[in-house]
């Protein structure tokens, strides 16, 4: 399938979850495709659009932008579409950095070639900070592979030790291969409306509980902090407060995992541990299956599948927990978070779900 | 002419100061004049305090190593494996380069290790700061 029909079997399978029918959307969200052709596309009439388009979370940014519009009565029904022909490049627009931009004059020039030379950059500091191992980084892929044993429909299932992790191919030291996230095609799609018309549909209500997001730059040199995103330190305790939760609240959590770094980084951002002990507590087997935390119980970016921007995989994931059909379900989830990253921590979005109707 | 050469910047007008200065061997920063701030990149106004009094000087060149990848993969302009570096220069602000005269290996490059300013020039109007480890 091109790129925009990615976008739009995503979208139809979405409506037929929710039975309904393009003639019931009057709100679009989408990210690289524009709203004009998505809503041309499936023969939708909107009163409200937004192309949020900052990279893999633009999708936890568009459900904040989706909820806040319902609320303030702009929409009913909004449909948020994700299309990405990352593998097949069939359909999909071209990539470049132009050269005029602040990157394409202060980081182009010096070698980097996509995301896996440019992610990893703040890593070898935040190693040094913290004294985290490349075991503990290895950590990271093997505990995710588990989880990915248990999804059908992930890409690689089959059970990976620290080793084979620190031996697979360098890509960008200190990164590896099994380290660096998959490259696929793929799409989704989530609708959303008022919880008060949730008896109206036919599946398992989700609840938005609350959400968050920001940006802090477009490129990775000029973080402020290498150990730790900004973006992320807004976009989740942002969430957290607005749903009301509290660590020990949440059941399921899912952390966009472009690399193997990325969880260590949002495990600390979000608090869920102090500063520097992401790569212990990983280690520590809290975040593996008959852990206390489970996350991305779909294998992630780095086990499950990749389109080079995850964001709304990680929401569907989070979405089958609350409804209670994932794969590797967690028995009585409640509450899930659902955290992703934009860019090369250029952006955060953070959406907290639950299943009870607050 | 080289088969395979860097990306190369297109220089703008907020930025062509930078760019002059290099090709002169300079490298320049630019101080707010109200506030005081050190930034980069380039911009005709202190992102701190929104001034529109800003100063361009010459920075010292020097700087530490900040943090790296080395990359593996080949990329035009570049043999692999190769460093790509973010440095601290002395004056505060963080800049990507590649760092010369040193191994391109992780016993090598060592965080935090002092370096100083060298300038490649990749034709007449863009010449590139690079860093090299201190000598002595």
């Amino acid at each position: 399938m091109s790129q925009i029909q990615l976008h739009a079997d995503a979208a139809l399978n979405a409506m037929a979850d929710a039975a309904l029918m393009p003639a019931d959307i009057d709100g679009v969200a989408t990210a690289v495709e524009t709203p004009q052709q998505i809503a041309h596309y499936l023969g939708i009439t909107p009163s409200w659009v937004d192309g949020t388009s900052v990279g893999g979370c633009s999708f936890m940014i568009h459900v904040r932008h989706a909820a806040a519009a319902i609320a303030s009565g702009l929409c009913r029904t909004v449909l948020i579409t994700h299309g990405e022909s990352g593998r097949s490049r069939v359909g999909a627009p071209p990539r470049s950095v132009p050269p005029s931009s602040l990157a394409g004059q202060f980081e182009q020039p010096f070698g980097p070639m996509g995301p896996p030379s440019l992610f990893p950059i703040p890593v070898l500091r935040y190693m040094k900070a913290y004294g985290v191992t490349h075991e503990q980084l290895a950590m990271v892929s093997v505990v995710q592979r588990e989880w990915a044993a248990k999804n059908p429909r992930a890409t690689f299932r089959t059970p990976i030790t620290v080793d084979e992790v620190l031996n697979s191919r360098m890509i960008a030291y200190p990164l590896r291969l099994l380290q660096c996230c998959l490259v696929t095609d793929g799409g989704g799609a989530l609708i959303l409306t008022a919880g008060e018309r949730a008896a109206d549909f036919p599946q398992k209500p989700v609840y938005v509980l609350g959400t968050g997001e920001s940006v802090e730059t477009p490129m990775v040199s000029q973080m402020e902090d290498f150990t730790s995103s900004r973006a992320f330190r807004v976009a989740g305790p942002t969430a957290f407060r607005a749903a009301g939760i509290t660590h020990a609240d949440v059941d399921h959590l899912m952390i966009y995992d472009a690399f193997a770094h990325l969880p260590l980084y949002g495990l600390e951002d979000l608090g869920f541990v102090p500063r520097g002990e992401a790569g212990r507590f990983i280690e520590a087997r809290n975040t593996a299956p008959g852990g206390k935390l489970p996350l991305n119980t779909n294998g992630g970016g780095l086990s499950y599948m990749h389109s080079g921007m995850y964001g709304m995989y990680a929401l569907q994931e989070s979405v089958r927990q609350m409804r209670g059909i994932a794969p590797a379900q967690i028995e009585g989830a409640k509450i899930s978070v659902c955290h992703g990253v934009g860019g090369m921590f250029a952006a955060s979005g953070t959406v907290v779900f639950g299943n009870q109707r607050p | 002419m080289p088969d395979s050469v860097r990306a190369r910047p297109q220089p703008t007008p907020e930025t062509q100061h930078f760019w002059d200065g290099t090709r002169q061997h300079e490298l320049r920063l630019q101080r707010c004049d109200a506030c005081g701030r050190i930034y980069f990149p380039p911009r005709p106004f202190c992102p701190a305090c929104a001034s529109r009094s800003v100063t361009v000087f010459a920075a010292s060149g020097k700087a530490v190593l900040h943090s790296y990848v080395i990359h593996h993969r080949p990329v035009s302009g570049f043999t692999p494996p190769y460093a790509i570096a973010v440095v601290e220069l002395a004056e505060g602000p963080r800049m990507m380069t590649n760092i010369v005269d040193c191994a391109q290996t992780p016993e090598a490059l060592q965080l935090d290790m002092p370096l100083e300013v060298v300038f490649e020039k990749l034709d007449d109007e863009i010449t590139l700061a690079l860093f090299r480890p201190m000598k002595g």
